[in-house]
């Protein structure tokens, strides 16, 4: 799954895929490009516990540093392990293979407080713009 | 292209020492086996005359102020005077240890001494300490003496105010502290947001951090009120003395309200920048903040000097010894020498020297915040950049003319900022070589871009992948790994 | 003495292009009330005047080249050999800012890459910044890494590190939610049993300076893998020098390693300015403080430097930097990059074992005096503590007719230590110096 189908997002430019319980965490296109190059992930340990809109990780470009926020709400199941080599799939493939992390939701009714692709579209920095 | 240091081999056998006069055996067998390295250091072995050539041709690879213009907004890249090198380098500073005896260094201690009195005079404040190495050790320092002092009236005060346009090492100090930092708003005209600010002093802010003139190079006008906003609400207010050049003999924070002040002796006061150091970071307090300046505390009794350790309310020790003092001294002899003339003189022709490069670049370069500036001023790229050209690009097509890039991106309220601080100590003659050049990269930016997209062209290397340094950094020389790809 | 450039007649040509009519409207945003005040800075003088002044002035120190200094504690007077400050000195060092322009800076980042890698060398660690304000700070710094780390709160500092440095790491967490906590001493160096005791599951680190603030040598291993097995991390304080011949940080399981870089190269000063050195294993470079320069390509594929990881630093990540520092200490870092290379491998080696030799050639003489005692039966480097039954007073007159710099006065630090002394004996001690050195203790 590449593309940006069916993804509800933070305005924060965190995009989520939700299959069942299990939340899949990206960022933007848009967001990837605002980023540019990027060459660093420090992803979080696994197991963490994390709270919506909680910064979970930061992603680093050449002259800048980027939080990123949990889209949902639980534990930290799985990270991105070829990110620690290849940073660059962030920007190559922001919503296939550079996905951040996976959460196991506490309370999938948060889903709910995010932003369908049409509304983070009318924000005016539409993914794939 | 020089090789690395590693990649060098030549006769070495460190002939300036001595011989130990025995074999390496017997004086080792002065120690246990165990404590003993098994291999190396695998320094590189070269003779003398190949280290001398090797660093000298590393050297003529710098742009630096004795060879080039460069006027980097908020580091006060003037000219650093060569007789306080030589001065610092006299046997009888240079050559004595902290831990001699008072009475065995007296001289030095005259120095620091005087120096404090100078520092305070200068900046209107009541006391001194020259313990701290650079300006955000500085910061260290008086947001310590900041917390202290709050502790000592019993009150917790968890938040410091930081302008937007502040120096990075404001908001990282205050962290290092355990402070959490609420960003404070410039309004339309480049100032602090009076109404912003107001809104956010409450019982929790500890104090208030500025830099004035600010980074914009403006000069805060509502700094009395605002000072005393801060005091009615509890909080005490910090001097950024980044841009003190712009006020010596002009006016003094001390005066417009500042609790705490840093000054950096590596920008106003004349010690050269050694390619990112030794700088010094001297801070002075009013009478209330005094008890709580590091340890120790010199003081004059009769008509010696000395060191005052049993300082109760003291924040402690910033680093190790009393300061940088071959950085002091040479700032004390560039107040000796200019005496308070010199140095009104100093901030005058800084703030001319501003104003006259703001004057010839305003009709190319877009001024965000229009009118007079102090020492800096901030232009920008914005409307070269619809032309594909940013500030980045600028500033490298600037290192082909020999005149070294103003600091770019900052502050990060200006897009495509460029900010530029000629200093007083260079001539209108070179300003106008300056204005002349970007006036000629403007035009290329409409004639030729790509001669500015793909600038520099003319120095050692040309534009830097930094994206792949930074993805598969590469640190530090490895031998092994050099072997390894011979193979 | 003035260094302005401009003429007067340039001025009133500058102030036309303003479009002002003096140089007073250019500060009109200046409150008129804060433009009126006294300061009693004295009036400007020439430079002859100037150098006059200072030379009189330096009478009043007594300095390396007219008493030999037994003086040490983290501050040596080693010998510099000439080719240091005259390259250093250059001015495209000496004037150049910051890196930042990489172009424009390629010969301060070669020699920043340099420095790193040598000193990776000499401690055996996998990174290194690009140098910090002195060894004191750097330890500082290397707790506030272990502290955000481990997420744990407590630094286990021995009561045999430099108390100096002691008080900075104190300084530095004091508004932090840490502690420090002092590990005592038995025989000059650290009580491991003690140790043992304070470890568990909310120490951070350990420190261990070796050799110790005592010249003494601590068992670092021991110390090492006692920390491991608590979960804490080993910060090792070392003396560069020393390790031309001594076990490397980086081979007794520290994490991280820093120490003071005056001996490599940089004049004593009075005490500052030096550098730190600051280096981690592997696992730690994301979390180092400060720059880092790195090897890179230019766009036609040339080996060029840049400094890199900068997201990590205060410019870039303001309040969640890894530190605060910007302005380091590379001019020193630089001179003890030019050291090293003028010392080569065997060089370094050579200097360790004539600081070895001298210091204790001179202990063993000193024994020999009535009244003189050892403090410790550790091994040492080239220093050491002794306890001189001796008038205070008349020791210091005797010292000073003898034209000797030190040795330092322990109760200054310890009060336990009433009557011992830390003698520091470099390359730069000869013979003479030692009789001059004896006959004051012997006529005292």
């Amino acid at each position: 799954m590449s593309d940006s189908t069916g993804l509800r997002y933070l305005e924060t430019h965190e995009w989520v895929r939700l299959e069942g319980k299990i939340a899949t965490v990206g960022i933007s296109d848009h967001a990837q490009k605002e980023i540019s190059d990027v060459v660093f992930v420090e992803l979080p340990k696994p197991d963490r516990t994390v709270k919506q809109k909680e910064s979970v990780l930061v992603i680093e470009s050449v002259k800048a540093a980027f939080d990123i926020y949990a889209p949902m709400s639980g534990k930290v199941i799985r990270v991105n392990e070829t990110l620690k080599t290849k940073p660059d799939l962030v920007n190559r493939s922001p919503y296939g293979e550079g996905w951040l992390f996976q959460v196991e939701c506490s309370d999938l009714k948060e889903a709910e407080a995010l932003m369908d692709e049409s509304r983070y579209k009318s924000l005016g920095h539409a993914a794939g713009h | 292209m020089s090789g690395l240091l590693f990649e060098r081999h030549s006769l070495n056998e460190a002939s300036w020492l001595p011989d130990l006069g025995e074999p390496e055996e017997k004086t080792l067998a002065l120690l246990p086996k165990d404590v003993l390295r098994q291999k190396g250091p695998e320094l590189p072995s070269l003779s003398e005359l190949d280290v001398v050539r090797h660093f000298t041709r590393l050297s003529q690879k710098n742009f630096c102020v004795d060879v080039n213009f460069y006027p980097l907004g908020s580091c006060t890249m003037k000219y650093n005077p060569k007789a306080l090198d030589a001065i610092a380098a006299i046997d009888s500073f240079s050559l004595i240890h902290p831990y001699q005896e008072e009475e065995d260094a007296q001289g030095a201690l005259k120095v620091l001494y005087e120096m404090q009195s100078f520092l305070s005079e200068i900046t209107g404040m009541d006391d001194f300490t020259l313990e701290p190495a650079a300006g955000a050790h500085g910061e260290l320092c008086g947001l310590l003496m900041i917390g202290a002092y709050h502790r000592s009236k019993k009150q917790k005060r968890t938040k410091v105010l930081i302008p937007d346009s502040a120096h990075g090492t404001n908001p990282a100090s205050a962290a290092l502290c355990g402070y959490e930092v609420a960003q404070i708003r410039t309004d339309a005209k480049g100032h602090v947001d009076v109404a912003d600010l107001k809104s956010k002093l409450d019982g929790s802010v500890a104090c208030l951090m500025m830099t004035n003139p600010n980074t914009l190079g403006l000069f805060e006008e509502e700094i009395l009120g605002i000072a005393r906003s801060a005091h009615e609400a509890g909080a005490l207010v910090y001097y950024d003395g980044a841009n003190m050049n712009a006020l010596l003999g002009i006016c003094r924070p001390g005066d417009m309200g500042f609790d705490v002040v840093h000054l950096n002796l590596h920008k106003t006061f004349a010690v050269p920048h050694g390619s990112g150091g030794p700088g010094s970071g001297p801070v002075g307090v009013k009478k209330e903040l005094v008890p709580f300046l590091p340890s120790p505390r010199l003081v004059k009794k009769g008509d010696g000097y000395r060191w005052e350790k049993n300082l109760p309310c003291s924040i402690g020790k910033l680093r190790a010894y009393y300061g940088n003092f071959g950085a002091i001294i040479r700032s004390y002899g560039y107040i000796k020498a200019l005496g308070g003339e010199g140095l009104r003189a100093a901030a005058e022709h800084a703030i001319l020297n501003a104003n006259y490069l703001k004057a010839r670049l305003k009709d190319s370069f877009e001024v965000p915040y229009d009118g007079l500036c102090m020492h800096e001023f901030v232009m920008s790229a914005a409307r070269q950049k619809k032309k594909g050209v940013r500030a980045i690009d600028i500033a490298k097509r600037l290192l082909d003319f020999g005149i070294h890039a103003p600091t770019v991106y900052f502050p990060l309220i200006v897009e495509e900022a460029m900010m530029i601080e000629p200093t007083e100590t260079e001539s209108k003659e070179t300003l106008d070589e300056f204005v002349r050049a970007l006036e000629a990269i403007d035009r290329e930016i409409e004639e030729d871009p790509e001669k500015v997209l793909g600038a520099p062209h003319t120095t050692p290397v040309s534009r830097i992948d930094e994206v792949t340094a930074a993805r598969q950094p590469n640190l530090r020389y490895r031998p092994e790994g050099k072997a390894g790809a011979g193979l | 003495m003035q260094y302005l450039s401009n003429a007067e007649s340039d001025k009133a040509e500058m102030l036309k292009a303003i479009g002002v009519s003096s140089f007073d409207r250019l500060t009109a945003s200046v409150p008129p009330g804060l433009k009126r005040f006294d300061w009693k800075i004295p009036q400007g003088i020439s430079e002859l005047e100037l150098m006059r002044q200072m030379v009189e002035l330096g009478r009043q120190n007594r300095h390396f080249h007219h008493f030999a200094s037994y003086l040490g504690a983290g501050n040596y007077d080693h010998f510099i050999p000439g080719v240091v400050g005259q390259l250093a000195g250059r001015g495209e060092f000496l004037t150049a800012y910051t890196p930042y322009q990489g172009e424009a800076s390629q010969g301060t980042l070669q020699s920043i890459y340099e420095y790193q890698s040598l000193v990776c060398e000499l401690t055996a660690m996998d990174y290194s910044n690009a140098s910090m304000y002195d060894g004191a700070s750097s330890l500082a710094e290397a707790a506030l890494l272990a502290l955000r780390s481990s997420g744990r709160k407590k630094i286990l500092l021995p009561a045999t590190l430099h108390p100096e440095y002691r008080r900075v790491v104190q300084t530095y967490l004091s508004c932090l939610d840490a502690e420090t906590v002092t590990v005592p001493m038995k025989e000059g160096v650290i009580d491991e049993a003690a140790l043992g005791r304070l470890l568990d599951a909310g120490t951070a680190a350990v420190v261990v300076q070796h050799p110790n603030f005592f010249g003494l040598f601590e068992e670092t291993r021991r110390v090492s893998s006692m920390a491991r097995e608590a979960g804490a991390l080993v910060i090792a304080c070392v003396n560069p020098i020393s390790l031309g011949i001594l076990e490397p940080p980086g081979e007794y399981g520290a994490d991280i390693a820093v120490g003071e870089g005056q001996p490599l190269g940089n004049p004593a000063s009075f005490g500052g300015p030096h550098f730190g050195f600051f280096t981690v294993k592997a696992e730690f470079l994301r979390r180092i403080p400060g720059r880092i320069a790195g090897m890179a390509l230019d766009k036609v594929g040339r080996r060029s430097f840049v400094l890199t990881l900068q997201a990590r630093e205060q410019h870039i990540r303001r309040e969640k930097a890894t530190s605060n520092i910007c302005t380091n200490h590379s001019l020193c870092a630089l001179k003890g990059a030019i050291y090293l290379s003028l010392l080569g491998k065997k060089g370094i080696r050579k200097l360790a074992l004539l600081n070895l030799k001298n210091a204790h050639d001179t202990h063993e003489r000193l024994l020999q005096i009535p009244g003189v005692r050892e403090f410790s039966k550790k091994p040492f480097f080239n220093e050491f503590a002794l306890k001189v039954d001796r008038d205070p007073a008349t020791l210091r007159k005797k010292l000073r007719e003898n034209r000797i710099l030190g040795p330092l006065a322990l109760k200054e630090f310890y009060p336990e230590f009433p009557s011992a002394y830390l003698f520091a004996v470099t390359e730069n001690r000869t013979p003479e110096d030692l009789a001059r050195l004896a006959g004051a203790l012997e006529s005292s």
